[in-house]
């Protein structure tokens, strides 16, 4: 499957049919730091993506202090 | 998975709250924590006008979204940085935004009324730019409202947001800095409107999914000086304690301002005067905001 990334900008590949918290793992991101994102859905970390989908992890932490 | 709510598909799981919900249900669950806040800490009256502070991204947005909904004559306020691109976009969100809902939006330049950007502040202070950014933030959101006749700002603060300050003043035992720690900060002077935070319950995994599923067209790049900032490695920091033990930054928070934050109310009161500068609220003779502009125009 096809993973994007943010800041910066990436895309990664990953093998097979996989559990969303399973390619979460692999890729040391901590599930409360990303929304996952499939077409135009939110995804649940028990959600298997298929090798031929595309998924985003876009962070959903904002910084500096003001 | 499934809702917690109505059995259908699940599309967020909220560990700490050992719950699943779906978009609806989200949604729901959402503004009913943004109820609860401004309930809570009598944030603001249901005929009074807020100024909303905006910046683009997704925490200010979804609350300006929310306050819309539920009926709050709202005013949004953009503080254009002069962040190169980034300010660019972040603006661009603001205004794509207030005209789709038909909500005013006033803008302010703080090379305007600083006398130059906030990449020309960080390198004239040598200072971290966050904190120039935020003393002329934190400035000016109260003085568009004094001068715009909004008695009370709410920014887009989350729990993340939140716990990681009190993790950062705590680490230093900033004492002077736990009791002004809160989501509702009342008026302590007739030139210091209230600033509020409704979204103090809501993680910012939470405001982002709202954001998503309510496809408000936010900015997801972070500042380009954010990199490297002390709240950054604090919230990576507690993210890793939540990750371990889902609720810790909720009991952190929500434990401090339940049962510790009185302890460190000041037994003496602040004097506040009036700046011989610009008439707005200082300790001292001059604003820490007008020290801030003399220094950038002696290097300009």
């Amino acid at each position: 499957m096809k993973v994007l990334l943010r800041n910066p900008r990436r895309e990664v590949e990953v093998a097979g049919n996989r559990r969303v918290k399973d390619v979460l793992r692999d890729l040391d991101i901590l599930p409360e730091t990303v929304l996952v994102i499939r077409g135009d859905d939110l995804i649940t970390a028990d959600q298997v993506v298929a090798d031929t989908e595309t998924i985003e992890l876009r962070p959903v932490m904002s910084g500096g202090v003001s | 998975m499934k809702c917690r709510k109505c059995g259908g598909s699940a599309v967020l799981e909220l560990r700490r709250h050992n719950a699943a919900f779906c978009a609806p249900d989200f949604l729901e669950f959402f503004r009913n924590q943004v109820r609860e806040a401004i309930r809570k800490y009598r944030m603001f009256e249901r005929d009074e006008p807020v100024l909303v502070a905006v910046s683009g991204g997704k925490d200010s947005l979804a609350l300006w979204d929310v306050l819309i909904d539920e009926g709050y004559r709202t005013t949004g306020l953009y503080l254009d940085l002069g962040i190169f691109d980034y300010s660019v976009a972040s603006r661009a969100r603001c205004e794509a935004f207030a005209a789709t809902r038909g909500v005013p939006l006033l803008v302010r330049r703080v090379e305007d009324e600083v006398g130059a950007p906030v990449p020309v502040i960080k390198s004239v202070t040598r200072r971290p730019p966050c904190s120039g950014c935020g003393l002329s933030k934190r400035y000016l959101m109260n003085r568009v409202a004094l001068d715009e006749g909004l008695p009370v700002v709410a920014t887009g603060h989350n729990l993340d947001d939140e716990a990681a300050t009190l993790f950062g003043s705590v680490m230093h035992w900033q004492t002077d800095a736990l009791p002004r720690q809160s989501p509702a900060l009342p008026s302590t002077h007739p030139k210091l409107v209230r600033r509020v935070k409704p979204l103090y319950r809501l993680s910012e995994r939470e405001t982002a999914a709202y954001a998503f599923l309510r496809r408000i067209d936010y900015i997801v790049e972070e500042c380009p000086f954010a990199a490297g900032a002390t709240s950054i490695a604090h919230k990576d920091t507690l993210n890793r304690m939540e990750d371990a033990s889902p609720g810790a930054k909720h009991n952190f928070l929500f434990g401090f301002l339940e049962k510790a934050r009185a302890a460190f109310e000041r037994v003496e009161a602040v004097t506040l005067n009036e700046c011989t500068r610009c008439g707005q609220v200082t300790t001292g003779t001059i604003c820490a905001f007008c020290k801030l502009a003399d220094q950038v125009k002696r290097s300009v």
